[in-house]
């Protein structure tokens, strides 16, 4: 699903160069459920950019569902992203002005989907995350868990291959937050790979291999078990 | 996705109504003081009857001074009138397919069958080529023929406004009015013309408002009828009488000749050259040959009816509007560049950097519009004031100040282009810039 081999990022200035990512090598399998931990400053956030597409590296290269994504043109990337990358944010990142049927099809007006089908993505996508009937609600008339939920189900709206969440529950109570990570486990048996940068060891815990960064390199990683197996999950009513 | 970029925009602009605002009254100031210019500009550079533009000559002479020019500040031009001899000459050249002489005068007339009272007109003295030439419209009736020129018969040809105050707005052909001591029939009534510039008769302003009647030229000389434009005179003469006024070098008619295509025009200009050839013969005309005919174009530009005052302005409300886009690159600038955590957001979720670029163009285009829109509802007040202002001094400042649909479309296009080059650059910089280093500020 996802490869990448001795990735190397250097931020530049006039005065110093930050190598944030250096030599980095990571491979995750269809399916895999990936928590990467580190701690600030060691590269998550820009793996997870490069990861996303939201960054070009300096060298090394990158295979993203069987392409080479490496040196994509900006018009490229952005497809790639449309089409094949699913984004969750800590501070969930809906737009205020949209509606929640709005805010989930937002990926599929870039795609230029017809109307119908866009519809009926997104009554699909809001319907696992139990959030149908908001679906006139604005962010703000929404909890914080039921905005992360609104921008899981966008993610999941166009299908992606995979699934990048940057601190998904971070902003969340604890309540929310285990609703919020239940879910994710939920899609992630559905079939959809997801690689997650948490700071929360007890998150991390739940994925399936946890991949530590320090300096821009990992320094360790819990060996892969396998994938789950693919089930059907029925759309359920969340609170 | 026009219509989904459209829906963004307006959501956008309502996100920041004080903003947006403030934006569209930069666009509009601008446009409101462009549109106000280009309304007066238009108005006094338009060729009025531009569909013959190439068909229709003034007739001039040099017949001044053999020591100066008539005009200082053109010293190679021939005086703009003739002296009543030279044209009479010249009218009498078959070569035109139409041909007129004529003067302004003043009158009473007297609708002596009507219940109406006698009031005053300016008369214009000319000859029937006057009204196809011109191509007057008429309400009622119509000019009259060469025979009624040759006679001269006592016809008359009124103004729509004259016909309302004579006879109260009805079919007056037929009826008689009386001027002085002369009774004359009317044959035609005018429909509303009021070419704006008043290009067939300059003198006294070039927006003068149109004559209340017409009537043949030679009961000018008949009736002894005074001139009431511009008599110029450079020869000290004695004129003791109204024939020696005739027969004097004073210039004060004007003169106009329908000449259809290129080889006419080339003979009529011979035809005027040897005429005057033969008055040096006889001791007249000393200057050297300098006879000009003018299109309609050349004449209004001869007679300086756009003022160069008036093109300075111009340029002084683009660069007022150049200020006010400067203005709004600014806040675009600082608008979109607050929005950018959305703009990273989207692109994040595949927007490209054209889906960008575009939405946020289809925003300045937006802002444009409105400020064209508030800006031509400004500038019609602007003119409202000019004419409030300005409208008792000048006859037809109402006309000057109206704002036309060329006008319309022409603001409505400059404000979309004004949005278009304001929005440019910071819908560019938006679109360039890296969606995670905004995405990071959320």
């Amino acid at each position: 699903m996802l490869e990448m081999k001795n990735v190397g990022k250097v931020y530049r200035t006039e005065l110093l160069e930050t190598h944030a990512l250096r030599d980095f090598s990571l491979s995750v399998e269809p399916g895999e459920f990936v928590a990467v931990t580190g701690p600030s400053g060691s590269g998550k956030t820009t793996f997870l950019n490069v990861t996303g597409l939201l960054e070009s590296f300096d060298s090394g290269s990158y295979f993203l569902d069987g392409d080479d994504v490496s040196r994509l043109d900006d018009d490229a990337r952005s497809r790639v992203r449309n089409r094949k990358i699913g984004f969750i944010f800590q501070s969930f990142n809906l737009i205020p002005d949209l509606d929640v049927r709005d805010n989930v099809e937002v990926p599929l007006r870039y795609r230029r989907m017809g109307a119908a089908e866009r519809r009926d993505r997104v009554g699909k996508a809001l319907d696992l995350v139990g959030l149908a009937s908001r679906s006139r609600h604005y962010p703000s008339q929404l909890s914080g868990g039921q905005q992360q939920r609104v921008a899981i189900a966008r993610a999941l709206a166009g299908d992606p291959a995979i699934l990048l969440a940057d601190e998904p529950t971070g902003n969340l109570d604890s309540l929310m937050a285990r609703q919020v990570m239940d879910l994710l486990e939920q899609i992630n048996i559905m079939g959809t790979t997801i690689i997650m940068v948490t700071h929360d060891p007890e998150l991390a815990r739940r994925a399936h291999r946890n991949v530590q960064v320090i300096d821009g390199q990992i320094t360790d990683f819990k060996p892969y078990e396998g994938p789950h197996a693919p089930v059907q999950l029925e759309a359920q009513a969340h609170a | 996705m026009f219509a989904y970029d459209l829906r963004l925009a307006a959501l956008s602009l309502k996100r920041h109504p004080g903003l947006s605002a403030l934006m569209m009254l930069a666009v509009a100031l601008g446009i409101a003081v462009c549109t106000i210019t280009f309304t007066v500009y238009h108005a006094m550079a338009t060729n009025p009857i531009a569909w013959k533009g190439d068909q229709l000559y003034a007739v001039t002479v040099d017949s001044w001074d053999p020591e100066e020019p008539a005009n200082d500040k053109q010293p190679e031009m021939p005086p703009e009138q003739l002296t009543y001899r030279d044209a009479i000459a010249l009218k009498a050249s078959d070569i035109p397919a139409r041909s007129l002489v004529m003067f302004k005068s003043e009158r009473v007339v007297d609708p002596q069958q009507s219940a109406h009272k006698a009031f005053r007109t300016i008369i214009r003295v000319t000859h029937g080529d006057f009204f196809p030439m011109f191509e007057t419209p008429f309400l009622y009736g119509s000019g009259w023929d060469r025979d009624a020129d040759a006679g001269p018969e006592p016809v008359i040809v009124l103004s729509k406004e004259s016909n309302e105050k004579a006879f109260g707005g009805e079919n007056s052909v037929g009826r008689t009015v009386r001027l002085g001591d002369n009774e004359f029939r009317v044959v035609g009534v005018l429909d509303d013309w009021e070419p704006a510039p008043k290009f067939y008769d300059l003198n006294n302003g070039n927006f003068q408002k149109g004559e209340d009647a017409f009537i043949p030229f030679l009961w000018g000389e008949t009736l002894e009828l005074p001139a009431v434009g511009n008599t110029n005179c450079w020869k000290s003469q004695t004129i003791e009488s109204f024939r020696d006024f005739l027969n004097s070098e004073c210039v004060w008619v004007q003169m106009w000749a329908e000449l259809p295509d290129r080889e006419t025009r080339e003979r009529y200009q011979g035809f005027i050259d040897n005429y005057v050839r033969g008055q040096k013969t006889a001791g007249r005309l000393a200057r050297p040959l300098n006879n000009r005919l003018f299109d309609v174009d050349a004449w209004l530009d001869f007679n300086k009816v756009v003022k160069k005052d008036n093109r300075v302005l111009i340029g002084i409300a683009l660069l007022f509007l150049a200020v006010c886009l400067v203005n709004v690159v600014g806040l675009l600038l600082s608008k979109f560049l607050n929005g950018a955590a959305m703009t990273g957001l989207r692109r994040a979720l595949g927007a490209s950097r054209k889906d960008v670029i575009r939405q946020h163009m289809t925003e300045v285009l937006l802002v444009g519009l409105a400020g064209g829109v508030l800006g031509l509802l400004l500038a019609a007040a602007g003119l409202a004031g000019i004419r409030v202002i300005y409208g008792d001094n000048y006859d037809r400042y109402d006309q000057l100040t109206q704002i036309d649909p060329v006008v319309v479309l022409l603001t409505l296009g400059l404000s979309l282009l004004a949005g278009f080059v304001a929005g440019m650059y910071p819908a560019w910089r938006i679109g360039h810039t890296s969606p995670a280093v905004y995405l990071k500020t959320q």
